[in-house]
């Protein structure tokens, strides 16, 4: 078996990250629910802390030192986010509460404005609850069609099924980037190519796929791009609103308050100009501030080489999980990102995820937030094995051995 | 026995168990070994959804006593189940009502009636609960 790798230097990788060296139920934590959320580096906490000791004040409104500071270092945040994503403008990057509220900003404030009656939403089997939820809502409330793109059996998005159900009448499509469940990479930049050519704009949930790949929303060409920032080794809380100028511009604020007008008396109130029309109220600053430092953080090792070693990571995981008998994974894409679920013969997801947190390692169990999904594929949930660039081949083989205990244990 | 000695049998018994593992297969067998609920009453009425596993519970007055009987997809909690039920069933419903579930804690199970857990345990000592009341009332 392979222990080291040339890609990354892993002894001082997780050296970064504090919690990887604390035990659970008296075994070292083998923590593989990246998917849910990622852990923090010092770098990030150390920010935090520096923060709240050094810099802590409100933003955009003050006249003192604290106050500038603070704002300087929140508009540095929106640059590097800027930059992470190749954003063309600084303002086109809009913070949010996390994906959640990204997409919910999208529906109700695109969905206010321009989905009609008889309009329709597209978007796949695949997708988080999150990201169906809004559009059902906005749906129902303007009397839009919600269509589904069907998947295949390997949990691929089904580009011939898309063509069918796009149309005139399809205002929005709103796809995910990689799927939570699978680990499917779905080919976004043909999806948008194709919903552009038919005048629908496109929403990419990028949750799952901005703490494993380089992103360039120019070059994808999306008109919303939305991710979490705990998912990428950030704060939780925070979480940015990719959108192009012009339809950020367009549509009308989402929440009402501080920091979003220009000018308010009982009679009228006019709105500020972007990035704050859509940035109502105090944000959560820290959050802000430590998603940078967490992009910091993740540039310093390279993009490429988290997403290379990542992929060694599922290649090797695969591997081994696949010679355990009654072992079926679930979610088999030609591109995937580093997500394994699985579920085995004869036994629930629930009782293997209770065993092996007993001995230690952290994986996720259940429908995962895609309970469309899983009716498609007529299962009841999955154990899910997500990875980030902190994990290790020795872990796997410590995620695999429990796994074949567990296993022994429930038949 | 009464629903406080039958719970202090089950403390003493997992007394015995030193490791987690020994004490989920000790569980893991209670499961196994729990009556399935009859087919007739594995309805949609009587399921517990859970966001992790199912639970169906079942509930008949039979001489003054509630008998329960229930089961989970998922063999972990169908075991903790299976100690509910023995500390639970056939009491009379003030009895049910007035008893105070301690045993889960004390075990160390506690983390099972969280409600992040989401496997139906919680909702169904509730449930358990709420029939005890419902019988109450109907006497």
């Amino acid at each position: 078996m392979e222990t080291k790798t040339s890609i990354l230097d892993i002894e001082k990788v997780r050296s970064d990250f504090p919690i990887l060296s604390r035990e659970v139920n008296g075994k070292p934590l083998v923590y593989l629910d990246n998917g849910a959320s990622s852990q923090k580096p010092k770098q990030v906490i150390d920010v935090i802390t520096r923060y709240y000791e050094h810099k802590n004040s409100n933003i955009h409104r003050g006249i003192h030192t604290l106050s500038q500071e603070a704002t300087d270092a929140y508009e540095k945040a929106r640059k590097t986010v800027q930059s992470f994503t190749n954003a063309q403008h600084e303002h086109e990057v809009i913070f949010t509460s996390g994906t959640t509220d990204s997409i919910n900003l999208v529906a109700s404030s695109f969905g206010k404005k321009h989905i009609q009656k008889g309009d329709e939403i597209l978007i796949s089997t695949m997708e988080h609850h999150s990201n169906i939820v809004p559009w059902q809502m906005i749906c129902e409330e303007k009397g839009a069609a919600l269509k589904v793109v069907p998947i295949n059996d390997k949990g691929e998005f089904l580009m011939e099924g898309f063509e069918q159900l796009l149309s005139e009448k399809t205002k929005l499509v709103a796809v995910t980037h990689v799927s939570n469940t699978l680990g499917t990479i779905n080919p976004v930049k043909e999806i948008i190519e194709k919903a552009h050519q038919k005048g629908a704009l496109v929403l990419i949930d990028g949750a799952q796929a901005v703490p494993h790949t380089k992103v360039d929303v120019q070059e994808l060409d999306c008109d919303f791009y939305v991710f979490s920032g705990h998912k990428m080794f950030g704060p939780t809380g925070v979480g940015i609103l990719y959108g192009k100028e012009n339809i950020l511009n367009d549509i009308p604020p989402y929440k009402g308050g501080g920091d979003m007008i220009k000018t308010v008396t009982f009679e009228k109130t006019t709105y500020n100009c972007l990035p704050h029309k859509l940035e109502a109220g105090t944000p959560n600053i820290i959050g802000g501030i430590g998603l940078a430092a967490a992009i910091d953080y993740m540039n310093a090792i390279g993009i490429d080489r988290i997403e290379a070693y990542e992929h060694e990571l599922l290649t090797y995981a695969t591997e081994q999980i696949k010679q355990i008998e009654g072992v079926r994974i679930i979610g088999e894409a030609a591109q995937k990102a580093s997500v394994l679920s699985f579920v085995v013969e004869g036994t629930h997801p629930s009782d293997i995820g209770m065993i092996i947190d007993k001995l230690g390692i952290a994986i996720r169990t259940g429908h995962h937030c895609t309970e469309p999904l899983m009716n498609r594929l007529e299962i009841p949930g999955t154990a899910r094995a997500s990875f980030a660039f902190y994990n290790t081949f020795e872990e796997i083989d410590i995620f695999i051995t429990a796994l074949k205990r567990a296993i022994k244990m429930l038949l | 026995m009464t629903i406080k000695e039958a719970q202090n049998e089950i403390i003493d018994e997992f007394a015995l168990f030193e490791e987690w593992m020994d004490k989920y297969e000790h569980i893991i067998e209670l499961g196994k070994d729990l009556p399935i609920i009859s087919t007739e009453h594995k309805t949609e009425e009587n399921l517990i959804k859970g966001c992790q596993s199912r639970v169906w519970l079942h509930a008949d007055l039979v001489n003054d006593k509630i008998i329960f009987s229930a089961d989970s997809d998922a063999i972990i909690t169908k075991g903790i189940i299976a100690l509910v039920i023995r500390v639970f069933s056939n009491h009379t419903p003030k009895e049910i009502a007035e008893a105070d579930l301690f045993f889960i804690d004390q075990i160390g199970l506690k983390e099972h009636l969280s409600p992040t857990r989401s496997n139906g345990l919680l909702a169904m000592v509730k449930q358990i609960k709420m029939y005890s009341i419902a019988f109450q009332a109907k006497a």
